[in-house]
């Protein structure tokens, strides 16, 4: 399963980053959202796949029960998560404005601050 | 006196919600913002003289113990960074009282801008990767606002290309911080501290990926050879304020990481830093050739600013070098010239912007005339100008010697080469800035005038004494850092030292001490996924 989760990684990385440099910025935007995804799931399966139980503490124990589940990259994944939605929605409105300035949706039309 | 290092980052967040609670009143949003500017510097001087007479100032948000919760150090170098931000927010706040226009106001300039310090800041102060991630994307997304806020083609055309490519180093930073947890367990800096050692023996071609992964990340957002694209493209386009602090805080932000992570994380990556140390040669080339092929008084000084961050990454580079007194020297020419680029280059951009408040315009071919219309303003360039170049007495001439200085040391004689040719390339494209917008008659031609661009005003305007104040200020501070340079230097050198001294971070933080923590096993399942993103 890990093996798995590590090639749909690679292969959204790989879709994502193809995306970017088509010549649309449409695809620009879906290659992000590609490449946020595989960078989120490498973050959540980074402490490994086990069964464990949740990590919960029980009334009067101080601390979760013993081969509990690492509760940290779930926590990190919901704010990658948020933070890639986000930095994507801003994306799809700068990119709209974009299409508006320029009246196309290729990136080789937008030379004018270009060196 | 403990919850020091929180004020830089809390304060403008305040100031910043007060923007926005009055978003209607032009006026409430530029007093509040000058306050909240105000606060940051006076919180980042405190933070300064306590983190250099007490050494490591450490607070656990929420008391939260070390490796769990998330911390805020401030070591000598954090602070001078800082302190650094701090400075420029308020006088590039004070020039905005300005520049900035209703309409740039009414759309949130302010609270952008304050929302970007605080990201800064909170960058320079964090003690955990993972919430550094999280402050780079609070600046980054500020910034992206700030760069498209005033519209018009080039400004989305900027925006755009800068927004897509810091968005695929933030993609690899966070993939990099996920495949770090999954070898480590832990994220905080100090636990990270010694934690790769045993990984390391076990398989060196993890740690030496991870570390590459991270370098690339962090290159991209400092704008190193051959990750610096999106910087030509956008840095140009904002009003001058926008710039300055852009060019004051961004890319160092990028250098302030990499510094960070390869003194405290990454116990021995040679072969990473040599690549770092050769990129920052190229950088220091490619940069300066750039510059020498414009002719736009902001774009000449983007491209400077690629060419300057070659100098300033060669010194972490030097931590190739395995002999303490190189490091050091290395790390201290590296914060020195940082403070050095970080006030010089907002200063020219701020020129650039009373030039173009003046004139229209700053193509310089349609300017000229300026050195016998306003010989002040030509006064102030020279002094900013010389510095930029590296000529004495300025902050340039001691900030280049330092990193000379080190290179000798360490024998790199053909990263030597290349910072003394771009030295000179540097001198170059500042007399033509001078000789095209200072020194030659205005055009008369009308044609000449109105060519490309924004086309020149006939009756140039006034500059107010109080909009030239903030510029005035900076290029004075320069040029008593570059008379005055013992304290700098001296700061420099002992922040170099706790820099190459993590045991006291460590401490300071309260980190348990480390124990093996990784089983072979998870090591190797690691590894197919750090093979699979690399692809």
């Amino acid at each position: 399963m890990f093996l798995v989760l590590a090639i749909t990684v690679g292969v959204l990385f790989t879709c994502g980053l193809y995306l970017m440099m088509r010549r649309s910025l449409w695809k620009l935007i879906l290659g992000l959202l590609l490449l946020s995804h595989g960078a989120n799931l490498a973050v959540f399966v980074s402490s490994g796949l086990t069964r464990s139980p949740a990590p919960l503490v029980a009334v009067g124990e101080s601390a979760p029960p013993d081969g509990a589940a690492d509760p940290l990259p779930q926590a990190l994944v919901l704010t990658a998560i948020v933070i890639g939605f986000a930095v994507v929605s801003f994306t799809a409105v700068l990119v709209r404005r974009a299409t508006h300035a320029v009246a196309s949706d290729d990136p080789d039309r937008m030379r004018s601050t270009d060196t | 006196m403990t919850m020091l290092p929180v004020l830089p980052i809390l304060i403008p967040l305040l100031a910043a919600a007060a923007c926005l609670l009055s978003w209607r009143s032009v006026l409430w949003q530029r007093v509040a913002s000058t306050i909240g500017a105000a606060g940051l510097l006076g919180s980042a001087v405190a933070l300064l003289v306590a983190a250099d007479r007490r050494d490591i100032v450490a607070v656990q948000v929420g008391s939260w113990s070390a490796p769990f919760g998330i911390t805020l150090v401030a070591d000598r170098f954090s602070a001078v960074m800082v302190l650094l931000a701090g400075t420029m927010g308020l006088l590039v706040c004070l020039f905005s009282l300005f520049e900035a226009t209703r309409r740039d106001i009414h759309r949130g300039f302010f609270p952008l801008l304050l929302i970007l310090l605080a990201g800064v800041c909170g960058a320079f102060l964090t003690g955990d990767l993972f919430n550094l991630y999280v402050w780079f994307e609070v600046l980054l997304i500020a910034s992206f606002v700030l760069l498209g806020l005033v519209g018009g083609r080039a400004n989305i055309e900027g925006a755009v290309k800068y927004v897509a490519l810091n968005l695929v180093g933030s993609m690899l930073f966070l993939t990099a911080t996920g495949v770090m947890y999954g070898v480590t367990k832990t994220l905080n800096m100090a636990d990270l501290h010694g934690a790769l050692i045993e990984v390391q023996s076990q398989n060196p071609t993890l740690v030496l990926t991870l570390a590459a992964t991270f370098a690339v990340a962090f290159a991209l957002k400092a704008a190193l050879f051959p990750l610096f694209f999106w910087l030509p493209a956008s840095y140009h386009v904002p009003p001058a304020a926008v710039c300055a602090v852009f060019a004051a805080l961004l890319t160092k932000v990028g250098v302030y990481a990499l510094v960070r992570v390869f003194t405290l994380i990454f116990p021995d990556a040679e072969p990473v830093l040599w690549v770092i140390l050769i990129l920052a040669a190229v950088t220091m080339v490619s940069g300066v050739l750039g510059a020498v092929t414009q002719y736009e008084f902001k774009r000449i000084l983007a491209w400077h600013s690629i060419s300057q961050v070659g100098y300033i990454v060669a010194g972490v580079g030097l931590l190739a070098v395995p002999h303490p007194n190189v490091q050091a020297l290395g790390l201290a020419a590296t914060i020195v010239f940082l403070v050095h680029h970080g006030t010089i280059k907002p200063a020219l951009f701020l020129v650039a912007g009373l030039v173009k408040w003046r004139e229209g315009t700053t193509e310089l071919k349609q300017l000229g005339g300026l050195a016998s219309a306003t010989p002040w303003l030509a006064a102030l360039f020279l002094l900013a100008a010389l510095s930029l170049a590296g000529l004495p007495p300025s902050s340039g001439f001691w900030a280049k010697l330092v990193v000379l200085r080190a290179l000798v040391v360490a024998q790199e004689w053909w990263v030597l080469a290349a910072a003394l040719a771009a030295g000179l390339l540097t001198l170059m494209s500042m007399m033509k800035i001078w000789n095209e917008a200072f020194w030659k008659d205005r055009p008369t031609d009308e044609a000449a005038r109105g060519l490309e661009g924004d086309r020149a005003l006939t009756n140039p305007h006034r500059i107010p004494k109080a909009f030239a104040a903030p510029v005035v200020a900076l290029i004075v501070l320069v040029t008593a850092i570059g008379l005055w340079p013992q304290p700098l230097l001296g700061y420099a050198d002992r922040a170099a030292a706790q820099l190459l001294n993590p045991s006291a971070y460590v401490e300071a933080v309260g980190a348990p001490p480390r124990e093996s923590s990784t089983t072979p096993g998870d090591v190797s399942s690691i590894i197919l996924d750090v093979e699979e993103l690399q692809r």
